[in-house]
């Protein structure tokens, strides 16, 4: 088997693991799917009329416009859950036992982002399928449909990078856990919840040029207004700017845990 | 090799060791000893900050791969997934090793059925007890055939009859030609298990050899008594007059007999003659123990980290490491 076919065969099997992992401990796999629906539920059922309001974009209802944000949380939330599992691995001594393989290091972080984009994907259509059962208008039809799972996917993984960086260098569970309210920050200064225009200075400006505004406006486009190349690569642009960060950090991290044992 | 965590923090103060093939070598030490710190630079899961080691014939710095081919890994506290089943992890482990699927499948379930799991296969390890998440680690360890075992304080907290299990086995691995290296702070394990001993404390090898060479080398029997409560002191002095004293441990004075069991019935009766009453007496052959109080100053079981009188660590003093 060549080194590459080793390697997929190796990233696989650990992400079948840590998906398995996720659903054998449903106190990881709520925060991905139970929060954000009951966010997306109150914030629907509470502020639907707010796209009566002057400068909202013209969309069928407030339910498309939030089902992006919804999905940008629980990707979030994914990855999140994916450090806090990385810490428990290192915490229990598991991460040794993988370490102490014949295999590349690279592929123990890239085996839990597999399965982050795994469950990315689900919570995708987890969010899609509740939408369309409550009304929701999916522009872009079956096209807009699946890349909305693309792009909810990768955005998991690159949000599952970050966790994976904070894991490898803290080795703790807890200090993963204690960027959760962190998560409710960077959306709220984003236009994931509500139109860039409709927000007030200074996060107006920081929605700007937050990434989480590209990569929700970049899922939000293909529900609520059809295709747009434009906005896809900028939603790419985003999970791309996530990845490399969190990517960069984790292999720092890994190395500095490899060395110090 | 040497393995330094901070300028203050030395656990292993340069060890020199050569475990032969088909061998069993068990590091005896009480924790902090720099036994699991030794353990993780030849597993490579830790870099040396000095020295260099070879295991199965490859460098552990410059050929990692090459050593974690070689071996199979057993830590401390069977680090085990509790959501897996023991199929899952038996699975995992022959995928980590590069094994065809089919391949894998059947030494899983070989391995299994040789530890005995084979009918809790199918259960999460989080239910498992002690004594199987142990064999379950043991089996995990063997699935690609390695040609050294590390088991690192492979039967820590277990019961007698599951310390049992795991002796037999490793005996049974050993005997089809595995080397084992492993590390113990029990000195029955060391001396039933290993063919040869290396003491360790505070990072630094304080002797070597086969658990009978290592007996012999300090000599005889001794004698073990509890005095009646105030008569310590002058105990001490009367058992003096007939040999060495050893550390006290719990209130039992040691004397090392010089001439074996003959030298029983004049220290009792000097004892006797002296006015002192003896609540008990035991007359005791070597142990591990004995060695290592006889190397260190210090005994080894329950960790009574009583000095001997007298008695100064024959190593160069080194502070202990946490991780270790």
């Amino acid at each position: 088997m060549s080194g590459l076919a080793a390697d997929l065969r190796v990233i696989a099997a650990l992400g079948r693991r840590a998906v398995n992992q996720a659903f054998r401990r449903p106190q990881f796999l709520a925060p991905i799917v139970v929060f954000p629906t009951l966010f997306l539920a109150v914030n629907t059922g509470g502020a639907g009329r707010a796209i009566d309001l002057p400068s909202f974009p013209h969309v069928h209802g407030f339910l498309d416009f939030q089902l992006a944000g919804s999905m940008v949380q629980s990707t979030m939330l994914a990855g999140v859950s994916a450090g806090i599992s990385l810490a428990l691995d290192i915490e229990i001594g598991f991460i040794d036992r993988l370490i102490a393989a014949p295999v590349r290091r690279s592929v123990i972080v890239l085996g839990r982002l597999v399965a982050t984009m795994v469950l990315g994907a689900l919570s995708a259509l987890w969010f899609l399928t509740v939408g369309l059962i409550f009304g929701a208008h999916i522009q872009g039809g079956v096209p807009g449909f699946l890349l909305v799972v693309l792009l909810v996917a990768l955005c998991a993984a690159a949000f599952g990078s970050v966790g994976a960086a904070l894991a490898l260098k803290s080795g703790k569970a807890s200090v993963v856990q204690g960027i959760f309210p962190l998560v409710f920050v960077v959306l709220f200064l984003s236009s994931a919840y509500f139109p860039r225009d409709l927000l007030l200075q200074p996060a107006e400006t920081i929605a700007q040029w937050n990434p989480m505004s590209f990569i929700a406006e970049g899922i939000r486009e293909p529900i609520a207004f059809g295709m747009d190349t434009g906005h896809t690569l900028k939603a790419l642009l985003g999970i791309g700017i996530v990845g490399a960060i969190g990517a960069a950090l984790s292999s720092w991290a890994l190395r500095a845990r490899l060395r110090s044992g | 090799m040497e393995r330094r965590f901070s300028d203050e923090v030395l656990a292993v103060a340069g060890i020199d060791l050569e475990v032969a093939e088909r061998e069993i070598y068990a590091f005896l030490g009480p924790n902090g000893a720099g036994k699991t710190t030794t353990v993780r630079m030849l597993t490579t899961l830790l870099r040396p900050t000095g020295g260099s080691a070879w295991v199965a014939g490859h460098d552990v710095v410059a050929d990692p791969s090459g050593v974690r081919r070689a071996i199979g890994v057993a830590l401390q506290e069977a680090a085990l997934d509790p959501l897996m089943t023991g199929r899952e992890l038996m699975l995992l482990q022959s995928t980590l090793h590069g094994l065809p699927s089919a391949e894998g499948v059947r030494r899983s379930e070989a391995l299994l059925d040789r530890v005995g799991l084979t009918e809790a296969a199918h259960r999460r390890v989080g239910t498992y007890s002690g004594g199987m998440r142990r064999r379950l680690d043991l089996a995990a360890a063997l699935v690609h055939e390695p040609r050294v075992l590390f088991l690192d304080e492979p039967t820590t907290g277990l019961d007698p009859v599951s310390r049992q299990a795991i002796w037999k086995e490793v005996r049974h691995l050993n005997d089809e030609g595995t080397t084992v290296f492993l590390t113990t702070q029990y000195l029955e394990e060391a001396d039933q298990l290993a063919d040869r001993v290396g003491i360790i404390d505070r990072g630094c090898i304080s002797a070597e050899g086969t658990p009978e060479s290592l007996k012999a080398e300090i000599g005889g029997s001794h004698l073990e008594l509890r005095i009646a409560e105030g008569g310590a002191e002058r105990a001490r002095e009367v058992m003096a007059r007939f040999g060495e004293l050893m550390p006290e441990r719990d209130g039992i004075l040691m004397v090392l007999l010089p001439h074996g069991a003959s030298d029983v019935a004049p220290i009792v009766r000097a004892l006797d003659d002296a006015g002192l009453a003896v609540e008990s007496l035991d007359l005791v052959k070597p142990t591990l123990d004995d060695v290592f109080v006889a190397k260190t100053g210090r005994h080894l079981e329950g960790e009574a980290q009583h000095e001997a009188p007298g008695t100064a660590p024959q190593e160069p003093p080194v502070e202990q490491a946490a991780p270790a």
